[in-house]
């Protein structure tokens, strides 16, 4: 996956965006530079699929060695697939953020919170 | 925020800078996972100038510094150290401290201490009070010293090279003043990472000449430097307490199952008859040792619960490394307090299967 073509959140997670027919999926990961802020990672709880997410809300908690930190949505909906092998491979996060290291896909339920996310240029200035 | 004098160097080698104790410190270099079995199987050098280094001068000083002192100090032989509390008259743990009488020492360098970064100002204070009128006199060094500690099975080899002494020729728990890299340095056999290994304390100039000649040695066998994240779970395996969590003015001394570093027999210190009371109170919680289920650390102040009842609380919690689980150290009721008792932890509103263990977690073999 480029990296160029996701959106960003501020707290670190990227979308990216589909039309499924009249619906809209969104997939949601968190970036490189968040992986390399926590590093090593031991431990990652998801929500089960069918939950609702919120924009700005916590949707699960990745844990290191040194802390505990909340995930949070970029997204408003429904989730409707978690990457169910990723907790116990959580080396994927360090090898392929993008790509494999999905971590769930939402059915939007609006999309107004997709104004307010970055492109890679922004989000690039405001992590570095 | 105050920086060692090996805060550049520390940026050099890519530290990632946090605040501890008042101090800008290297929390990890590359990660706390690397860094920690480098310190097991090989050796991590870990800067610890924040921690306060105090120099005594003045008559008696064994005498004056026993009485401030949960273990007996008085006619400590040259060359010997001592790992003690030091606590309030109500038993409760102001600090815990190495007490040194270096061998080889100048007039007036024979005494020194080395206390808590965070507690520095706190116990320097405490000495002059506690003891005006003694003649002692109290010098806080800490800021044109620096302190590097070289830790895990390659750490004696490593220094063995640079330094004038042969750390091997010091037991465990002894140091002396000597030079390292021609220059002068504190040597002892001490740390706190429950691996062998050695402490240097050098003058601040010295500090990045001496820790780049440690770093290549160390480097050759495998060896890296390591911050306060592996400093952590490194002290946690090997059950040592840090002040702060285990060690608090709350906790009397009598609950830390320090029992080595207690000495209660025909001595007065400030705090002995609270903490000898406090031995025969059995209500008391008491430190203890919990393996968790799965990989997922509890953190302080997470509850234990024994069925329906509150039975203590996490003082310190990590995954570990070397055994691959999670771990905590906590005070506990003592009717819960016996190895093998199954007990849960809530870690974040989660019930998490925990049985008391014996502690260290981990001691090198």
């Amino acid at each position: 996956m480029n990296p160029d073509h996701l959106l960003y959140a501020e707290t670190h997670e990227w979308v990216r965006v589909e039309d499924k027919g009249s619906e809209k999926i969104a997939t949601v990961g968190i970036t490189a530079h968040a992986v390399e802020q926590l590093t090593d990672l031991i431990f990652m709880e998801l929500p089960p699929t069918g939950s609702q997410v919120t924009a700005g809300s916590a949707f699960g908690e990745v844990e290191s060695v040194k802390a505990t930190s909340n995930l949070y949505s970029p997204v408003t909906g429904e989730v409707v697939e978690i990457n169910q092998g990723l907790p116990d491979q959580l080396d994927l996060l360090n090898k392929d953020p993008y790509g494999a290291a999905w971590i769930m896909k939402v059915r939007l339920s609006e999309e107004s919170a997709l104004e307010r996310l970055m492109d890679r240029r922004t989000y690039d200035q405001q992590a570095s | 925020m105050l920086q060692t004098a090996l805060h550049q160097w520390h940026v050099d080698h890519g530290g990632r800078m946090v605040e501890f104790g008042g101090w800008s410190m290297p929390v990890q270099y590359t990660s706390i996972m690397a860094e920690h079995q480098a310190t097991r199987t090989a050796t991590g050098i870990f800067d610890v100038s924040h921690m306060g280094r105090f120099w005594f001068r003045g008559d008696d000083i064994d005498a004056v510094i026993d009485r401030l002192l949960t273990r007996r100090v008085v006619g400590l032989e040259a060359g010997k150290i001592r790992y003690s509390l030091m606590c309030r008259p109500d038993g409760g743990i102001l600090d815990d401290v190495l007490f040194y009488h270096l061998a080889g020492a100048a007039e007036g360098e024979q005494f020194m201490m080395v206390v808590n970064a965070g507690n520095r100002q706190k116990i320097f204070d405490w000495i002059q009070a506690q003891t005006a009128g003694s003649g002692l006199a109290v010098q806080d060094r800490t800021l044109d010293t620096a302190m590097i500690a070289v830790q895990g099975p390659a750490a004696c080899d490593v220094v063995k090279k640079l330094s004038e002494t042969d750390p091997t020729s010091l037991a465990y728990y002894t140091g002396c003043c000597s030079t390292v890299c021609g220059k002068w340095a504190v040597l002892s056999r001490t740390g706190y990472t429950g691996e062998d290994g050695c402490e240097l304390i050098v003058h601040a100039a010295d500090a990045v000449a001496i820790a780049d000649a440690v770093l290549q040695q160390a480097s050759a066998v495998g060896g890296m430097p390591a911050g306060l994240g592996a400093r952590d779970t490194l002290r946690l395996e090997a059950a040592m307490p840090l002040y702060g969590h285990e060690l608090l003015e709350s906790v009397n001394a009598a609950q830390t199952g320090l029992k080595f570093a207690i000495n209660l027999k025909n001595r007065e210190f400030v705090g002995r008859d609270a903490i000898q009371s406090a031995m025969s109170r059995p209500e008391l919680l008491v430190r203890s040792g919990l393996r968790l289920e799965g990989r997922r650390a509890a953190r302080e102040n997470c509850e234990v619960w024994s069925e329906e009842n509150r039975v203590g609380v996490v003082t310190s919690g990590t995954f570990s490394p070397t055994l691959n689980q999670s771990i905590s150290m906590a005070y506990l009721s003592p009717q819960v307090a016996a190895t093998g008792t199954a007990l849960h932890v809530d870690n974040r509103g989660t019930r998490v299967p925990a049985e008391v263990v014996q502690l260290p977690f981990y001691s090198r073999s």
